[in-house]
Parts: C-alpha cells; structure tokens; sequence
C-alpha cells in the first residue's frame, strides 16, 4: 500500500494518524504541505526518522524546490521521488490511502 | 430623509497586524493576504506582519515553484519596503520548531520571542488573519 500525506505535520495530525495505522513495510509518501514532515532539525524529525526504519518514505521532490528546501536538509534515509516516481509506486503499490 | 453618512477618515492612522500562519502553494492564504497587506499599504496605516506557525515557512529562501505550475511570489516580500511597510516579525519559536534560522528568511525581520509578539498583537487596532 501506499500512504500519502498532503498536509503539514505542524498544523494537522494527518501524518500522526498515517504513522499510526500504515503497517510495517508499507510505502510513505510526503507531499504538498507534507514535505515539510521531510525537515531535518524540526520537533517533527524523530518520528519521521524512526518511521523510515520501518517503512518506505518517500518525499515529492517538485514540492521540496517550490518551498526552498534543499535536499541536504532532508532527514536521511527518505527518498526523493518525482512525479513520475510518484506515478511507478501508486503502480508498484497497487492501492493508495490517501491522509489528507 | 437619512443623510449620506459621511467617511472623513482623512490622517487617520490605526494599528493593522497581518497574521500569516499557514504554508505556502499548499494553499492559497499566503499570497492572499500579501496581496492585502501590497494594498493596504495606499491607506497609509501602521502595518505590521507577523508570521508565525507554517507562516514562518512563507518567507523561506529558494521558492522555485515552477514544476506546481505556481507563481513564486516570495520575491513581492522584498518589495515591502518599497511601500513603507518594514515591521515584519517572526515568533521565534515557531521558527525554531521547524528548524529555521534568520537566515533562512528571503526579507529581513525582526525575530521576537512569543511574550512580545503577544505584547504587539494587543497594541492593534485591527487583525487580518490567515
């Protein structure tokens, strides 16, 4: 499955609520406002850092270049896709929830 | 018969306080209120803009918004000055939160802790939030 967060892990609890339900092994991806959850040095950075040890986490990289944020400032182990990257793992994944 | 009222507002000046909270390109609340704030600045009144929560994020260098199909409008921030409005204010822990620095911002602004930028918003007169 393929989970997706649009929203800003600081305003909504949307990516609370994905952490907590996707299953181990399942793919994460960040985008829109969600990107933000991709953030090194944030209060949101340890949750984000513990769920890519056990999940794929992926973040929309048109998203991060439209707010500024370079790629050196991107919690490691999360992978920046592009739109067709985000195309071949709704493909890959074969379902996709939505959190949004 | 009522008379026309009449508005003589003429060298009336009263504190206005943009509050910008929201993210940018996420949705469309940002570039709203800057478009306010561009034209608040012909009424000649004691402006101010904070931001504070995702509206830190608002102010970031870099935007490049061209794969969205968006318009980076970040640049319109600098413009401010240009039009007498230069008392723009980030609450500093919002901005640590979210692990951004002075020079992360695109304008220069006052970084001030959230006991001032209480102390200001209750100096206003009027508002605008988003």
């Amino acid at each position: 499955m393929l989970h997706t967060v649009n929203k800003s892990p600081f305003e909504r609890n949307a990516l609370d609520s994905c952490l907590r339900l996707a299953a181990p092994g399942s793919a994460i991806l960040l985008i829109e406002d969600g990107v933000y959850a991709a953030l090194k040095g944030t209060a949101q950075t340890a949750k984000v850092e513990a769920a890519a040890e056990t999940h794929e986490v992926y973040v929309l990289g048109p998203d991060l270049k439209a707010r500024g944020i370079e790629e050196s400032r991107i919690i490691g182990g999360v992978k920046i896709v592009d739109y067709g990257g985000f195309v071949d793992l709704a493909v890959a994944k074969g379902t996709v929830n939505s959190w949004l | 018969m009522s008379e026309e009222p009449v508005f003589d507002t003429q060298g009336v000046v009263r504190k206005f306080m943009f509050v910008n909270r929201k993210a940018p390109y996420g949705t469309i609340y940002a570039l709203e209120i800057l478009e306010s704030v561009l034209i608040s600045a012909a009424f000649e009144q004691d402006i101010s803009v904070a931001f504070l929560d995702d509206g830190v994020f608002q102010i970031k260098k870099g935007h490049d918004p061209k794969d969205l199909g968006m318009k980076n409008f970040s640049p319109t921030y600098r413009a401010l000055g240009g039009y007498d409005i230069e008392k723009l204010y980030v609450e500093k822990e919002s901005m640590e939160a979210r692990g951004l620095g002075p020079d992360d911002f695109v304008v220069k602004v006052q970084v001030v802790p959230a006991a001032e930028l209480s102390k200001l918003m209750a100096e206003q007169d009027v508002l605008i939030t988003g």
